[in-house]
């Protein structure tokens, strides 16, 4: 794949972003209390005096937490480290109760690992995790209810969150989209997070650079809280040009905290200086350092689903599946397993090329999720069947799928009601080509000059006079002994 | 053990226990005799909040129970005093603040819980320095508790040390059979000195912290204060316990403390930290100190001259450490939620001034401005991360020392009881009270004060017995071994109901 550059007036640049992603855990309780997670509650109706930082309340490490995110270290091909610790990062905010985040800092409870990127292009891209650490999430502060006050909703304070922080390895914004995209794939597959950016349960920060192709890495700029794969790609491009354009005008990079506007597609500055943390970490003295034993790490190890890339590269081995299909079918374990069913005892690649076409195509136009399909992998299986032993065309097969889609109706019965059936009686079928050469002798002649379009007409009049029924194989070997 | 007073008031917790038991005595008499000195004792402020409603109905639970022969134990029934630092459901609960104003907590501390359960009766709570920072209960907004003890032909008002100094002086006033108290650099052995009663200080993580508003949560601990060794045994078996709401809480088994008390501490080896010998020590300190060990010789137990090499070193590296963890401790105290609010300005920061302004004391502003800077961005590592090594080292150097004795005897204090006012302006000559308790409590450790004697002008003196970590075993049996020898029975100017 071609590196991304960015053209200035002084040549082409090369931009450098680093990932920080939080991802919400999945778990029926906060990292240190026993207050639900649900989204969307009433305001303040899941909130425990822990989570309130009322005085005296203590936190409580919620072990299940831990092993989610061990899990996803897993997932990250990342090391677990056995020893890691909990500090707190202070600074005063009205929806941080505590007045200090509950964070791992100088010792995460994960380590270095590398997640693969597939790209559109078939290639693999690896990306370095720097580290992942768990950390509690903040209440939301509400400033559009009544003029000149704000509201408090302690819901989400004390959620468990999963930081995680790539390497500084990407290098395009297609491979930013990517890299969320994949690292969603994994948690999703893992159990460990929805990976909902619109609902906030994964959240992103891009750390964004520009240099000269191979040159010393430049001065970055965060951009905070971007919440979709569009917009973070939109982001980079937008941050890279603003700093590409201060560096030809002569200018430096102030190393500083940005948001990005989809509207006008630009960042501009979160804070000053004058507001600049000092977040004054130490070890929390509440909380124990978290020793993690191998073989628990080791139980968790065993308990883990097949992932993305392992089965991507099953699907490629054992389906001879291309690569790029095999990512598009791995994505969603969902897809996955609609594949696998379908595919069972059929043409992998029939029901591949079906399931990401028209099946896809149907999912995109409905902007249904694959569970609320009207047509599940027995009934589209059904389909693939008929065409297989030749009941149906592919070509009708579609008309059919439409119908299937529509009424929920098996693909048996549709083309039974329409009479469907393909025509595969070869004397029927040299009946009609037999009247068509007749009563064309014209396009005959142009043929038998060796005009093949020609020839591609007359199997267009064949399926136009059988309302495409006729077997299309049939059709081709009848008009060559036809017309010779 | 002497014979049982006619005055409830003056009876020991354990004499208070016995005369429940055989029914001498009903919890209603024992807790409406209490109400009343609690009423006569407001001179000394060592109350914020009185509860004799609840006390009232918490008595006649206990007597009922008893009657159906289902008490709940050696506390059952027993009036008590709660240090306004544990949370207590629908109890005010202040800390000694301005900031907490009106705070009232949904929720009960563990330790109060445990002793509720074990059928204790709650008097009241307690006054104490503003956020337990102090050695006199000065800081408290609520106006300083006295002690009432006075110097002989002085009526001056003295402080009865802190920061549990309002649990000590209703104990030693006989307003309350005992008490709980917190430490967390001397503030229940510190005012037991200065008040001439008994109080200790468990192993960091005997007593669960759960509901016990935060000072400095790597040194907090909750721990009884009570007249006699015995009482504080007794107390401590209520208080102590391992709670899964508290990660620092340990899960080791509570023993039966008054069983401890065998009165046997033949082959004991008592190590005399030569560190302690500090420059200026009070001659009838150092008297006192030396005294205390003939007592324990006299029982049979080995004094081993030992050293304690880093000592010089606590009392800096605590003044690092417990101001640190307050001023990320005490950020929650924004305005936002609970307590005092003040709206100046129109801007979240200005609330946050406005409230903290107007909400903390002088003492606890300087711990904030202290802890702040000592955790800040090119400090850390000088300040913070320093005295966490030097913490280290001092238990490394207790460690060392209990490979040669059993538990240490040192003077609790530097000094008796002093004047209202006289170290207000001088916060260093302040903290210097803590130099013989801050190192026990670095290093985790239990450690216990008995009054031991009284200075020249009649002033009690405490000796503090340091064990090793869940010993408190040990530390109580030899401190009532010390306790019956030095025979203390002299009495506050003050004491209610006389």
């Amino acid at each position: 794949m071609a590196d991304y550059r960015l053209q200035g007036d002084t040549g082409e640049w090369e931009v450098v972003c680093g990932l920080e992603i939080h991802a919400q855990i999945i778990s029926d309780s906060k990292l240190f209390s026993a207050a639900a997670t649900e989204f969307g509650a009433e305001p303040n109706s899941q909130v425990s005096p822990v989570d309130a930082g009322m005085p005296g309340m203590l936190p409580r490490v919620n072990q299940f937490c831990v092993e989610q995110a061990v899990k996803t270290g897993l997932g990250l091909r990342a090391e677990i480290n056995r020893w890691s610790a909990f500090e707190r990062k202070n600074y005063f905010y009205a929806d941080l109760p505590q007045g200090y985040q509950i964070s791992q800092y100088l010792h995460p409870l994960v380590g270095e690992g590398t997640v693969y990127l597939d790209m559109p292009d078939g290639s693999v891209v690896p990306v370095g995790i720097e580290r992942l650490h768990m950390e509690q999430d903040a209440g939301k502060s509400l400033h559009d209810q009544e003029p000149g006050k704000t509201y408090i909703d302690l819901n989400r304070s004390g959620v468990g969150l999963m930081e995680i922080v790539s390497k500084p390895d990407i290098t395009s914004p297609e491979q930013a989209g990517a890299y969320v995209n994949k690292l969603r794939s994994i948690l999703r597959y893992l159990g460990t997070c929805d990976g909902n950016m619109a609902e906030g349960s994964m959240r992103c920060d891009i750390n964004v650079s520009v240099r000269k192709p191979g040159g010393d890495l430049g001065t970055r700029c965060e951009l905070k809280n971007v919440n979709s794969v569009r917009f973070i790609m939109q982001a980079i491009e937008a941050e890279a040009t603003r700093q590409i354009e201060i560096l030809e005008d002569g200018g430096e990079i102030e190393q500083q905290t940005r948001l990005y506007d989809p509207d006008k597609r630009e960042t501009r500055a979160l804070r000053g200086k004058e507001h600049a943390h000092d977040y004054r970490y130490f070890p929390d003295p509440d909380i124990l350092p978290l020793i993690v034993e191998n073989d628990w790490v080791e139980r968790i190890k065993a308990s883990m689903p097949e992932l993305p890339d392992e089965k991507k590269q099953r699907f490629i081995d054992e389906y001879g599946l291309s690569a790029y299909d095999a990512g598009v079918l791995v994505a969603e374990q969902a897809y996955a397993d609609f594949f696998e069913t379908l595919a069972k005892g059929r043409d992998p690649k029939l029901a591949a090329n079906w399931f990401t076409g028209d099946f896809f195509g149907a999912l995109n136009k409905a902007g249904v999720e694959l569970d609320a399909a009207p047509v599940d992998s027995a009934k589209l299986g059904e389909l693939l069947d008929l065409i297989a032993d030749e009941t149906i065309s592919g070509r009708i097969a579609k008309d059919v799928f439409e119908e299937m889609w529509e009424t929920g109706k098996p693909a048996g019965q549709i083309v039974e009601d329409k009479g469907l059936k393909q025509i595969t009686d070869t004397s029927e079928l040299e009946g009609i080509v037999d009247k068509i050469v007749a009563d064309n002798p014209d396009q005959v002649a142009q043929v038998q000059d060796g005009n093949q379009k020609v020839k591609g007409w007359f199997v267009g009049q064949v399926m136009k006079a059988t309302g495409g029924k006729a077997n299309p194989k049939l059709v081709n070997e009848i008009l060559a002994k036809k017309l010779g | 053990m002497a014979d049982t007073p006619s005055r409830p008031t003056e009876m020991t917790l354990a004499q208070a226990r016995d005369a429940l038991a055989n029914g001498e005595l009903s919890s209603k008499e024992l807790t409406q005799a209490h109400v009343q000195a609690v009423e006569s004792a407001r001179q000394l402020k060592a109350y914020i909040t009185e509860t004799p409603e609840r006390a009232s109905t918490m008595a006649e639970a206990a007597d009922a129970r008893r009657q159906k022969g289902e008490s709940r134990g050696p506390l059952d029934g027993v009036p008590i005093a709660i240090k306004d630092l544990f949370c207590t459901k629908d109890v005010l609960t202040t800390a000694g603040s301005h900031v907490l104003d009106g705070f009232t907590p949904p929720y009960e501390s563990t330790v109060t819980s445990k002793l509720w359960d074990a059928g204790a009766v709650m008097l009241g709570k307690t006054n104490l320095d503003e956020f337990a920072m102090g050695s006199s209960n000065e800081t408290s907004y609520y106006g300083a508790a006295e002690n009432p003890w006075r110097r002989q032909g002085d009526n001056r008002p003295l402080v009865p040390g802190g920061s549990s100094g309002g649990s000590a002086s209703a104990v030693a006033a006989r307003a309350a059979l005992g008490a709980t108290g917190t430490d967390t650099g001397g503030s229940i052995r510190q005012p037991a000195a200065l008040t001439g009663i008994t109080g200790l200080k468990p192993t960091y993580g005997r007593c669960s912290r759960f509901g016990i508003v935060a000072f400095a949560s790597s040194l907090d601990q909750a721990g009884p204060m009570a007249r006699t060794v015995r009482d504080c045994a007794i107390l401590l078996g209520g208080m102590a316990g391992f709670d899964d709401n508290d990660g620092t809480s340990v899960d080791t088994p509570v023993p039966d403390y008054e069983a401890a008390l065998t009165g046997d501490i033949r082959g004991l080896k008592v190590g005399i930290p030569k560190e302690y010998r500090v420059d200026g020590m009070p001659r009838e300190i150092e008297e006192l100190w030396q005294q205390g060990l003939d007592w324990l010789k006299d029982a049979g137990a080995e004094p081993v001259e030992i050293s304690l090499p880093r000592t010089h070193y606590a009392l800096p590296a605590y003044y690092i450490i417990a101001p640190a963890e307050a001023s990320s401790n005490l950020a929650r105290y924004d305005g936002v939620r609970f307590g005092l609010r003040e709206t100046a300005g129109s801007s979240l920061d200005e609330m946050y001034e406005a409230t903290r302004a107007a909400g903390f004391g002088d003492e606890v502003k300087r711990r904030v401005l202290i802890g702040t800077y000592v955790l800040s961005a090119g400090y850390y590592d000088a300040y913070y991360n320093k005295a966490r090594k030097v913490r280290t080292l001092i238990a490394q150097d207790f460690a060392e020392a209990y490979k040669q004795c059993d538990v240490i005897l040192a003077p609790t204090s530097p000094n008796a009881a002093f004047g209202v006012g006289e170290l207000a302006d001088d916060p260093i000559a302040m903290y210097l009270n803590d130099v013989f308790t801050v190192p026990a409590s670095l290093a985790g450790l239990p450690a216990l004060s008995v009054p031991a004697g009284l200075d020249a002008s009649g002033l009690p003196l405490g000796l503090q017995l340091i064990g090793r970590a869940f010993d408190e075993e040990t530390v109580l049996r030899a401190g009532e071994v010390m306790e019956k020898a030095a025979n203390f029975t002299a009495e506050p100017a003050f004491v209610a109901g006389r």
